[in-house]
């Protein structure tokens, strides 16, 4: 992975920015100490590194607005950051730019059940959210699994997803309103409270721009009523590709759960593990959930056990608790943490058509003997949404060289099943130059002129999301 | 003219002389009126692909929307989004289109749970102002790979591209409906009941008020679950309200999907997106016969011609969109909410770039 020279006429003008942005910026919101901008050198991505030049952590929309303009005058590329949890290196820095964090942001503005809306500012964590609301009985229905951490500003960065969003839909769902920070320093207020947009839909395009097009401060979010109750059931098998095929046969039956998650054995085993939820010992174990009253809960996890029967499960188990459900997406949530303890892996994150799933797993596995690498499967089976994790030993020479590359087939096989590179992490710098396997030049044009209109200096979160072939060009002129 | 292929429209597009109209069915004829060359996208259609077991499907942009509803009802499937039909309301013929939809971003009164046609638009396919073919998205539910074009092209009228293809996200046909009538209420006492039921956990999916007063909650589901969640929303409500089921329910939604109450009365039709809360006060302001949907977010109100409803509205959060009204008066009054500069600066960039030329629906949007 290439990330472009530092440029030095922004280094050589680091002192004289910093002196700008001392004078508008309280002395704990700017960072200058070498050792304390470390903290800075990466997000959940570790394999790649730099230090910024500076980091800014301001507390309002005006601040962030005379940061952007002084690096906007300056040409200071500037890389804004939530909580540092992208698995995409989102918010990784380069050595010539700033990084613009908004973890000081944190402010509930407007909570309004009649309306089913609550208004934040974006360095508030995604998990904070619902737990402002949930004791009135709402949630927000996004859910990372790295919602107890991540901020709302990096769920709109990345359009995060999450394991529900079968059911309610990813962050570009449940957006309705933002504050926005153009580059140059220009407010900008779309949507709101209302729904859908007068002109273009310009919050849909801010969604998932991976923050290359404006620095979002205040999140005008929907909240939803919960559920009077919501209970999964474990359903092991003993094969991937069974699995694969009892999910498509749900999806088929017109019953809509309102989360199915997949996990294979090496999953299953670490999850156990760490969280103890009671997982069945099996080659492929699915986590159904679905929601309602007790009486409609029986309903659909009685149609959904009779589908499942037909393909001779090893174990059929329904949560007799709340407690038991807990411990249940307690042990999926942390899949990711608890791989990181037995292995270094890399996650992948594509998306696939849920019909391919069987074939795809195949491929996997035969992927695997191929490169003398072995994978974990856990994903969000519902919407084909894949997690493989690819493990390898980072202190062995060739290893991490030869996951990138098992990695890179994995994604190009994605692909060529009719999905996609990334489903809810984003591209940021990892799947950047994965990019023209799924997108033609036009594509890909279309696209950054997107970027030439927010951003015609193209100095927000430089050197992500396109080639740098490909973005070449722009980033010099 | 009306291309067969992708390909002949992106060369009648590259090679355009001068403004061509971009027209679907022809039936969401609003914006401000354009002079050009029609170009038709009925030749492009066709289901390309369809898969139940994915509940996706992709289809070419002048497919007629009848045709897609049928193939989607065999399987015991919709699009989510209830789109309405404009046609009594605009006393128009033809056949809508994949394309007039999604160029509209029609929603239907569904749009308050399961969101509006960009929300299930999950890929597509388009020709630019140049002629160049762009495609984005995809085919499946979860995709963040580059900038989410899909969302900027629903809803753009055909200004910065004339779309090929669309892909959508799809829900099953759920076994029954229930819907809850109420007595004759003023526009606040709807507000109230419908963002009462809303945060229900009984997943109300339509909430309306009718031309005559009359709040309407709509309950989708399984028999027994739709029973037990209807008679849990009367019973957190409180009050007398009439029961319509299956057809009956159907109809009613069809009615207020469609502004039927105002397809036959005289006079301009404007479209309002606006916080529910804030909705009675601007039905006040508005002093016209209006039809509620979307818990009072979205308000539809009969005006005398030519009148801008605008003016008396003052300034509120949200936007008000011609919908019916004149050649004159579409020529006179902005059909689109104006926006505040550095938007409407964002717009006019987008514009310059995916349609260099102007020649995609020009000056229809403003």
């Amino acid at each position: 992975m290439e990330m472009p020279a530092p440029n030095p006429a922004i280094l050589a003008k680091r002192d004289r920015v910093l002196t700008q942005l001392a004078e508008i910026l309280p002395a704990e919101a700017l960072i200058s100490d070498e050792a304390e901008r470390r903290a800075y050198e990466c997000d959940a991505l570790t394999a790649y590194r730099c230090v910024p030049m500076a980091v800014v952590l301001p507390s309002t929309t005006e601040e962030v607005a005379r940061i952007l303009r002084i690096c906007h005058d300056e040409k200071v590329p500037v890389v804004p950051r939530g909580s540092g949890t992208s698995l995409a290196g989102g918010a990784l820095p380069t050595e010539d730019s700033i990084i613009l964090g908004v973890a000081r942001l944190r402010d509930v503005l407007e909570v309004d059940y009649a309306d089913r809306i609550i208004r934040v500012q974006t360095g508030m964590t995604n998990l904070a959210v619902t737990g402002e609301v949930e004791s009135d009985g709402f949630f927000y229905a996004p859910d990372p699994s790295s919602q107890l951490a991540c901020a709302i500003a990096g769920n709109i960065a990345m359009n995060s997803g999450g394991a529900h969003c079968l059911k309610y839909g990813v962050t570009t769902n449940n957006l309705l309103g933002v504050t926005m920070v153009q580059m140059d320093g220009t407010v900008v207020e779309l949507g709101g409270a209302h729904l859908d947009a007068a002109g273009y839909d310009l919050l849909g395009l801010i969604c998932g721009s991976e923050g290359q097009l404006g620095v979002v401060t205040e999140a005008t979010l929907r909240i939803l009523p919960r559920p009077e109750g919501a209970r999964p059931v474990l359903m092991g098998f003993d094969s991937s590709e069974v699995a694969g095929a009892c999910v498509s046969d749900i999806i088929k039956a017109g019953v809509l759960p309102v989360a199915i998650e997949f996990m294979d054995r090496p999953c299953i085993r670490a999850c156990e593990d760490f969280a103890k939820a009671g997982y069945p010992d099996c080659e492929a174990l699915l986590i159904v959930e679905v929601e309602g009253s007790e009486a409609e809960i029986d309903e659909q996890l009685g149609l959904i056990t009779q589908i499942a029967r037909r393909h001779n499960p090893v174990e059929l188990r329904e949560s007799q608790s709340e407690d038991e459900s807990k411990k249940i997406w307690l042990g999926r949530k942390s899949a990711f943490g608890a791989m990181g303890q037995i292995n270094d892996y890399m996650c992948l994150d594509g998306t696939i058509p849920v019909s391919s799933l069987p074939f795809v797993l195949r491929r996997i596995g035969e992927m695997s003997k191929e490169f003398g690498l072995d994978v974990a499967n856990v994903f969000h089976a519902g919407d084909g949404n894949m997690h493989p994790l690819i493990l390898f030993d980072a202190n062995k020479p060739g290893d991490l060289e030869r996951c990138e590359a098992f990695g890179a087939e994995i994604l190009k096989l994605c692909v060529e099943a009719g999905g996609c590179l990334t489903g809810e992490h984003g591209v940021g710098i990892e799947k950047r130059d994965l990019m023209a396997v799924q997108f033609a030049p036009e594509d890909l044009e279309a696209q950054m002129r997107v970027k030439d209109v927010f951003d015609p200096q193209w100095l927000l979160n430089p050197a992500k999301v396109f080639p740098l072939e490909v973005s070449a060009a722009r980033r010099a002129a | 003219m009306r291309p067969a292929s992708e390909e002949e429209l992106s060369e009648m597009v590259r090679t355009a002389k001068g403004p061509m109209v971009v027209r679907g069915g022809g039936t969401r004829a609003i914006g401000r009126p354009v002079a050009g060359e029609v170009l038709e996208t009925a030749g492009l259609s066709g289901i390309s692909l369809y898969e139940p077991g994915a509940l996706t499907l992709v289809v070419q942009a002048g497919t007629p929307l009848a045709e897609v509803e049928a193939a989607l009802a065999k399987e015991g499937q919709r699009l989510p989004f209830e789109p309405m039909d404009m046609r009594a309301l605009l006393g128009r013929d033809g056949e809508p289109t994949v394309g007039g939809m999604v160029a509209a971003n029609a929603s239907g009164p569904r749009r308050v749970q399961t969101g509006a046609c960009r929300d299930s638009l999950i890929g597509l396919r388009f020709v630019d102002g140049s002629g160049a073919i762009v495609k984005n998205g995809g085919r499946v539910m979860k995709n963040v790979t580059g900038y989410d074009l899909v969302k900027l092209m629903a809803g753009s009228w055909g200004t910065l591209g004339v779309l090929s293809e669309c892909s959508f996200k799809l829900l099953p046909v759920p076994a029954a409906e229930v819907t809850l009538v109420s007595a004759e209420v003023s526009p606040a006492e709807a507000v109230r009941l419908m963002s009462q039921a809303l945060g229900t956990p009984y997943e109300v999916n339509g909430a309306a008020r009718g031309a005559d007063g009359r709040v309407a909650l709509r309950i989708e589901g399984f028999a027994e679950q739709v029973s037990y969640r209807g008679a849990a929303l009367r019973a957190a409500l409180g009050g007398d309200w009439e029961v319509l089921e299956s057809d009956a329910s159907a109809e009613l939604w069809r009615d207020i999907r469609n502004v039927r109450g105002f397809a036959r009365a005289a006079g301009d039709v404007w479209r309002l997106s606006v916080r529910p809360s804030e909705a009675p006060d601007l039905v006040a302001r508005a002093d016209c016969p209006v039809v509620m949907d979307w818990g009072g977010g979205l308000i539809w109100a009969l005006v005398a011609e030519r009148r801008d409803l605008r003016a008396s509205l003052g300034a509120f959060k949200g936007h008000a969109t011609l919908i019916r009204g004149s050649e004159a008066t579409r020529a006179a009054v902005p059909v689109f909410q104006p926006e505040a500069a550095p938007v409407a600066a964002l717009a006019q960039g987008l514009r310059a770039r995916f349609d260099p030329r102007g020649v995609l629906n020009p000056g229809l949007m403003g």
